[in-house]
């Protein structure tokens, strides 16, 4: 492998996100022995900051600094890298909202192939990759191989690759911000409209019954509502039925929800797909119950019952207030 | 404003477990309950609402096989005035490039102020809206969950981000837009709605029709080759409690009292 590979760094407050060591230990993998340079936009002070930290990672920072990087909007980013990446490059991101609406079309301005949401690769033999994927919501995987003589953009999910050590000698951080001026979109940042705060604060709770598309109606959800009740829990739910509108989005567990820390955590017909278990932090104790015996939530789960919730809940209800 | 949404026939996960077959090249498509893929059914919605309020049309679009043709119809039954099939053996086995390049030559055909696909569909890359919006060069916003028409040609919009946080823009018409799910609440399409468009004619159109160069499309064009399917061997897993429920249901009250879910 001869080709350049380069790192997105995904920041916000002046610090490196978790995954940009994840994303340097993946490019030595990718490339082994090849030189891997971290790209980093932003502004002011904060940018300054982001540079040197990612250099404690990579051996070389590129550096973009302008006004218009304060935010980081894909539809500034984009022209901007397809300026500034050389022919062939192999450009790592971490599978984040920004990569998603960057990186299909980035992959298109670069004539690059495109390989979301990677799990795992293997040491590429000459110029093929060949990567880990899921589909149907981590049912399935595949293996998928690519020719990576042309570049590729590639995103990877976090927390599915070790983090890099840091480097014994911080990396050289070379300022390219004349290649970021100029930059215009067709698409202007306006605001982050932060998520509402719901009557309860499902964050801060102890015990969670968690209801998933299993629970099949709104009319079904009392059956939560009661065990939680037993438990002196709070409901909080999968984002299937926040879609459906039946329990607010305050309420929704996952990368698009809120991460919640409890010690128990009771999945009632969740399936546990990996956005959702990205909402659980501080290894609770999972109780799953699902009628699938093939979930995915059993694999992260503790413990198991294969049952209908519907009819399991009002039991495990009972035999709580019984034991109370 | 005239609306072209593009979806996607997928097997319907709420319906189905997906299992794969004994040789590794696909899953079990046999007893498949097929549907719409999700996002692109809130896209269709969307597109809908947006034509009632400010005029327009919406169209419906599909690159797939005459089996694709029911979803298309499903969605002219919600309201969508047009359907288009984007149909040629040339197409079969394209990745998300090729479904892109596809659907590029179908935008041009047309007058669309405003594309619409689904967040990602049945293989979750959620590539395609992204791709076409680079192929027609318009402006494109992922994982919107919020439109809002202004004058001027053109759209408030949200992002859904991490953390459910709303990233609000401006952005041009023409644009492409990924439709996030919970965006709004699909209408639900009966059994007379689906007569009313069972003898529409739907125009199908191949490589020829769309002047597509047919090497850049199908199987050979792929960039990413899927090589195999495979379920990944199980980790430890969780312990499965037997037994009756009432015996179960005390297991995990003693099991909750240990772990402080029971105080």
């Amino acid at each position: 492998m001869t080709a350049q590979v380069f790192a997105f760094i995904p920041h916000a407050n002046s610090r490196i996100d978790d995954a940009a060591p994840e994303l340097a230990a993946a490019a030595r993998q990718l490339a082994p022995g090849a030189p891997v340079t971290a790209l980093v936009a932003g502004d002011g002070a904060g940018v300054e900051a982001v540079c040197a930290e990612a250099g404690r990672f990579f051996p070389e920072v590129w550096k973009f600094a302008a006004a218009e990087l304060a935010y980081p909007n894909a539809e500034l980013l984009r022209p901007l890298l397809s300026r500034v990446l050389p022919r062939g490059a192999i450009v790592l991101f971490s599978h984040n909202t920004l990569a998603m609406d960057l990186g299909p079309g980035l992959a298109v301005k670069l004539d690059a192939a495109y390989l979301p949401d990677i799990v795992a690769f293997e040491a590429p033999e000459g110029q093929v990759l060949r990567a880990v994927r899921q589909e149907f919501n981590g049912q399935v995987s595949t293996h998928v191989a690519c020719d990576l003589s042309g570049g590729a953009v590639i995103t990877l999910r976090a927390g599915c690759f070790a983090a890099s050590e840091p480097l014994a000698a911080a990396g050289r951080v070379v300022d390219r911000s004349a290649d970021a001026q100029g930059l215009a979109a067709r698409r202007r940042f306006l605001e982050v409209v932060p998520a509402e705060v719901g009557d309860v604060d499902i964050t801060k709770e102890e015990v969670l019954v968690s209801v998933g598309r299993g629970i099949g109606d709104k009319e079904n959800l009392p059956v939560a509502e009661d065990l939680a009740e037993a438990l002196g829990a709070v409901v909080s739910c999968s984002r299937p039925v926040v879609d459906a509108k039946w329990l607010d989005k305050s309420r929704q567990v996952g990368t698009s929800g809120k991460t919640v820390k409890p010690k128990v955590y009771l999945a009632l017909g969740i399936s546990g797909s990996f956005q959702h278990m990205g909402g659980i932090k501080g290894n609770p104790f999972i109780v799953a119950v699902n009628k699938n015996p093939k979930a995915p939530i059993f694999q992260v789960a503790q413990v198991g019952v294969v049952a209908d919730v519907l009819e399991f809940a009002p039991v495990l209800a009972e035999a709580v207030r019984k034991a109370r | 404003m005239n609306i072209l949404v593009c979806v996607k026939r997928v097997p319907d996960t709420a319906e189905n477990e997906i299992e794969v077959r004994p040789d590794g090249t696909d899953i079990r498509r046999e007893d498949l309950v097929y549907s719409v893929n999700e996002w692109d059914n809130y896209a269709v919605e969307e597109a809908i609402q947006i034509a009632e309020r400010t005029g327009g049309t919406v169209t419906v679009a599909t690159v797939g096989d005459a089996d694709a043709e029911e979803v298309v119809r499903r969605e002219m039954a919600m309201g969508a005035q047009q359907g288009l099939m984007l149909t040629d053996p040339a197409f079969e086995g394209s990745d998300g490039r090729g479904v892109a390049e596809i659907l590029k030559a179908a935008v041009q055909r047309g007058r669309y102020d405003l594309v619409l696909c689904g967040a990602q569909a049945d293989d979750g890359a959620g590539q395609v809206g992204g791709m076409l919006a680079a192929l027609l060069d318009w402006p494109y916003a992922s994982l919107v969950n919020r439109i809002e028409v202004l004058e001027g040609q053109r759209l408030r919009i949200g992002r859904e981000i991490e953390g459910g946080n709303q990233e609000v823009s401006e952005i041009e018409l023409p644009c492409v837009l990924s439709i996030q799910t919970g965006i709004n609440e699909p209408r639900y399409v009966g059994i007379r709605g689906i007569r009313k468009v069972a003898s529409v004619e739907i125009p199908a159109l191949g490589a020829s029709e769309l002047g597509l160069d047919p090497s850049r499309v199908g199987r050979a064009a792929c960039r990413v080759r899927k090589l195999d399917y495979f379920v990944p061997p199980a980790g430890a897993g969780a312990e499965i409690l037997q037994g009756s429920p009432e015996e179960i249901a005390a297991r995990l009250v003693d099991l909750l009292k240990a772990k402080g879910g029971l105080k």
